[in-house]
């Protein structure tokens, strides 16, 4: 776990604030005056997990560089549902990028505050570059992976949403197995999204060694808060993956999106963990175990395997991939 | 217009422009639901309120919002059986909470720093005479106090206390407590006259009283016919541990037989132990399960030595020895004499059947009507005759300290509007918290705090309290394992989850407002809410 949580009762570390911590511990978004870098009005669904998981983020990284912040964003919902010409939602320095360039956009804007700072032009000022799963894990990828390679200082934020959801939700290869998507259809032996296909780019992003790698829920927002505080106290390449449930997207209620993250991280499907310098140095464990279908079930992206006949075959390989995650990142050991 | 950069004709603008409220189907409201501890409490306490001032360690705050409702928290933190945790919400998590413990800690800590009672309340110029000073006298004296009426108890007995002192032993319930609690309510400005038994309450109405309230409770034993012989001693238990009190402890004898199966019959029986008996036996007609006891009580008596007699009767008691029948219980549950007979060594035997009240004061009282040795009251707890109101044990079947409390309080607001010419209408009540409303999975896994027992040896032969308190270090751990079901805690969940920013803290202690231009209506904050302090209402389309 990246944080200290406090082991006092009531509710301790658990909710979003808690009046009987003192302020220092208290989190960025219980904050009565908080940046709400991303600010009403714009036009995400009811319950998006990830216009949620953006202002939990940024509003984290602005306090850790006190304001001093500047954001590229890779189009995807983010982008159009903040965005849309000439109004705006985002309350920090922003730059829209293409679909695919957004860690190269990000790199470039790094470079030239570093040339601006030696020259005595302007103070310390860090880069955030943002975007979907379609953005980072298929046609950003090439950029990322560059990033990455050359330690540029930048922290990489995906919002993983499991799919094109801007687009009318077309698989990524961030797609878990057997989702349906438009296009994935629930149809045939093996219906939804394949097995054996698709990544997790955090295990890549681990992979080059960069100084930081994570993965977080909207659901753990204390977890997530202090990861992009860490990340702001790095420097040199930093990634950091969170899971953003897209009701639309997945067909569940709009008030179970925090929910829906819960129950992903719950039964193992998403594994949340922090690395340094390609070492893993902590996990989030699992505090109640759950099999899979309690998160899979409430999901109209797999209700191929519930009706009209109970797929079990499939559970029971979904279940198999969340016992793996268990098994790999030691998601039931006591911290 | 002409100074924009290529291709840019607007000027850029902020979302704020964009009111998403518009696309609500349902509105989030803020609602405060009625916690089941509160529900459950028969004195009416607001249990999740003082818990949330104690939660915080404001323990003043707490007991001052604790004695809204009732007068006598360290006296009820040991006598109340505390029905709230038996409602309590939390018990499908681990443990209900120990409400009873922090609540006994909030008295002694008012003891401790002599915090007294006050109100702002002006005279109103009304004299109310209250008769009987148990807990349902206390109480109605002290709201009545409250409320700005100038109120005079009249006692039959010595001291203060009805069957708190009378009846309730010491090793549960220590004097100075007792005496403690009530000092403090004559010091709020209740007068107080002891060794004033009122015989005929319409001539002490008259004597320059606008209301009178009764609290006589029920002192009369009720007696079994046991043929017994002349030197078997056959006592009953109001008697028994009235005269713990004032006559002196009574000879009892080595083997003691107490009849009865109630909290009354343990108490004696645990008295007994302590005056020496080396063996204390409850002979009951019927089984444990049936015993109106408390199961704690029972345990408590069992770990002292006591032993039991189920499904027997005393048939008579001898010189030495008593009498008693098997009996089995019939297809309906109902204990049957078997004609097996046993005898068993018996030095006394001590009835504790129950009571009934002495209301020989009610005679010619017009309207007053008494049912089965009870008086008759409405809903507000008036008797047939207006301006005599009555409660605690001789109204109802359910005696216990914590009802006549209840009562006392329900009946002075009653007297109050009386007084006015108007009349009581209770506040409604809040919809229920059930624990359907939670969102559990927020609140951190907590045991609760086992309040010390005394050890064996030492209660057998001492009068000294029985359960231990907690101290300021368990009992702030212990206030904080409360859900605050149906209430805002202030735990800023519904300020972080919405993904519109629509929701705005108000501040410390003044909870949050929806911001309805911009809450889209998705419901996470009411799915997310730990406490179920928020409604999703269908919007008017
Ligand atoms: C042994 C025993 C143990 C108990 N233990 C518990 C317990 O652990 N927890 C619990 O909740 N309850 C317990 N109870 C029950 C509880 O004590 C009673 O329900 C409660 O005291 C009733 O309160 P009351 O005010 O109605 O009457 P009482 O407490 O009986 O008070 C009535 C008062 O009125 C006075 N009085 C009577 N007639 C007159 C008159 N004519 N003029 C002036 N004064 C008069 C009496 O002297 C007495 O002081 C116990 C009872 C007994 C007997
Ligand atoms: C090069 C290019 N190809 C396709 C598109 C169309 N497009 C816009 S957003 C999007 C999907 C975005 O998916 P993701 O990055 O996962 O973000 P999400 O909308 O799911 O948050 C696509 C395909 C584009 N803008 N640019
Ligand atoms: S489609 Fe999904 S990700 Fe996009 S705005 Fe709607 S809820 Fe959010
Ligand atoms: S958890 Fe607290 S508010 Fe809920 S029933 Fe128990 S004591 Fe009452
Ligand atoms: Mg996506």
């Amino acid at each position: 776990m990246s944080y200290q949580p406090i082991k006092f009762y009531q509710t301790g570390t658990f909710t979003v604030g808690n009046r009987l911590l003192p302020p220092e511990q208290r989190s960025v978004q219980a904050q009565q005056k908080r940046y709400n870098s991303l600010n009403s009005g714009h036009r995400a669904c009811q319950g998006c997990g990830e216009a949620l998981g953006a202002r939990y983020a940024i509003d984290a990284a602005m306090e850790a560089t006190n304001g001093r912040l500047i954001c590229a964003n890779a189009t995807g919902c983010l982008e159009v549902f903040s965005t849309p010409y000439p109004e705006t939602s985002w309350q920090v320095p922003w730059i829209h990028s293409l679909f695919g360039n957004t860690a190269a956009v990000a790199t470039g804007i790094a470079a030239a505050l570093k040339v601006k700072m030696q020259k005595g032009e302007r103070r310390h000022i860090r880069v955030v570059a943002q975007g979907g799963d379609g953005g980072t894990t298929d046609i950003g990828f090439g950029c990322l992976s560059g990033m990455f390679e050359r330690n540029d200082d930048v922290l990489f934020i995906c919002y993983d949403n499991g799919g094109y959801m801007n687009t009318g939700i077309q698989r990524s290869s961030a797609t878990p197995p057997a989702a349906r998507t438009a296009t994935t259809p629930a149809v045939g032996e093996t219906p939804g999204n394949v097995f054996g296909q698709g990544k997790f780019v955090p295990a890549i992003a681990l992979a080059h060694d960069i100084p930081y790698v994570a993965t977080a829920t909207v659901a753990d927002l204390r977890d997530l808060e202090a990861k992009v505080r860490r990340a702001m106290e790095l420097s040199g390449a930093r990634y950091l993956h969170i899971l953003v449930p897209c009701p639309l997207g997945w067909g569940f209620a709009s008030h179970e999106t925090i929910k829906m993250a819960r129950l992903a991280k719950e039964t193992g499907l998403f594994p949340v963990f922090e690395a340094e310098h390609g070492e893993i140095t902590a996990v989030l464990p699992i505090r109640h175990p759950l099999p899979v279908e309690e998160y899979l079930k409430p999901q109209k992206r797999f209700a191929h395997l519930f009706a009209p006949r109970l797929r079990t075959d499939v559970l029971t390989r979904l279940q198999a991939l969340a016992d793996r995650n268990i098994q790999r990142y030691g998601l039931l050991e006591k911290p | 217009m002409m100074d924009k950069p290529f291709a840019i004709t607007l000027d850029p603008g902020s979302s704020l422009a964009n009111r998403t409220g518009s696309w609500r189907t349902f509105r989030p409201v803020y609602v405060d639901r009625l916690p089941p501890c509160n529900a459950a409490c028969p004195a009416g306490e607001n249990i999740q309120g003082w818990l949330f001032h104690a939660e915080s360690g404001e323990y003043e705050a707490a007991w001052r919002t604790l004695v809204e409702h009732n007068p006598l928290p360290a006296i009820m933190g040991r006598v109340c059986y505390h029905p709230c945790e038996g409602a309590c919400n939390r018990q499908h998590l681990d443990a209900a909470v120990g409400i009873n413990a922090v609540e006994r800690f909030l008295g002694d800590e008012a003891i401790r720093r002599g915090w007294r009672f006050s109100s702002d309340a002006p005279p109103s110029g009304k004299r109310v005479l209250v008769i009987g000073s148990g807990p349902a006298g206390l109480s109605c004296a002290y709201h009545l106090r409250r409320l700005g009426h100038a109120v005079t108890i009249d006692e039959a007995a010595a001291q203060a206390g009805g069957m708190m002192r009378y009846g309730i032993p010491k090793y549960r319930l220590p004097r100075d407590i007792l005496d403690a609690e009530i000092a403090r309510l004559i010091d709020f400005g209740i007068e107080l006259r002891l060794n004033r038994k009122v015989s005929d309450v319409l001539a002490a109405k008259a004597e320059g009283f606008d209301a009178v309230f009764l609290g006589v409770g029920a002192h009369i034993a009720k007696r079994a016919y046991i043929p017994a012989g002349d030197a078997n001693k056959v006592l009953d238990a109001v008697s028994v541990l009235h005269g713990m009190e004032e006559a002196g402890p009574p000879l009892l004898g080595r083997r003691v037989v107490v009849y009865g199966g109630g909290n009354t019959a343990l108490d004696v029986a645990r008295t007994a132990r302590r005056l020496g008996a080396e063996e204390a036996i409850i002979v009951y007609r019927r089984t444990r399960e049936k015993m109106p006891a408390h199961d704690f009580e029972v345990e408590e008596a069992l770990q002292e030595g006591i032993t039991f007699k189920w499904l027997s009767t005393i048939k008579e008691a001898g010189e030495e020895d008593i009498l008693i029948e098997k009996m089995a219980l019939d297809e309906k549950g109902f204990p049957q004499p078997t004609g097996e007979f046993e005898r068993i060594p018996a030095d006394s035997v001590v009835l504790a059947l129950g009571q009934e009240a002495d209301l020989s004061l009610l005679q010619n009282v017009p309207g007053l009507s008494i049912e089965q040795g009870l008086v008759k009251v409405d809903a507000t707890m008036m008797t047939g005759h207006a301006g005599i109101f009555a409660g605690g044990d001789m109204v109802g079947n359910e005696r216990t300290v914590t009802v006549a409390v209840g009562h006392g309080k329900k009946a002075a607001r009653a007297i109050d509007a009386w007084l006015k010419g108007e009349s009581y209408v209770p506040a409604a009540k809040h919809e229920l918290a059930t624990f359907e409303r939670l969102n559990t999975w927020y609140y951190s896994d907590a045991p609760k705090t086992v309040r010390p027992v005394l050890d064996i040896i030492r209660r057998q032969s001492t009068f000294d309290e029985v359960l231990g308190g907690l101290d300021e270090g368990n009992a702030l751990f212990e206030a904080r394992r409360c859900l605050s079901c149906g209430n805002c805690f202030e735990c800023d969940n519904c300020y972080g989850v919405c993904p519109d920013n629509a929701v705005i803290k108000l501040g410390p202690g003044q909870r949050f407002r929806f911001n309805y231009d911009y809450c889209k209506g998705c419901g996470i904050c009411a799915a997310e809410c730990p406490c179920g302090a928020i409604k999703m209402v269908p919007e008017e389309i």
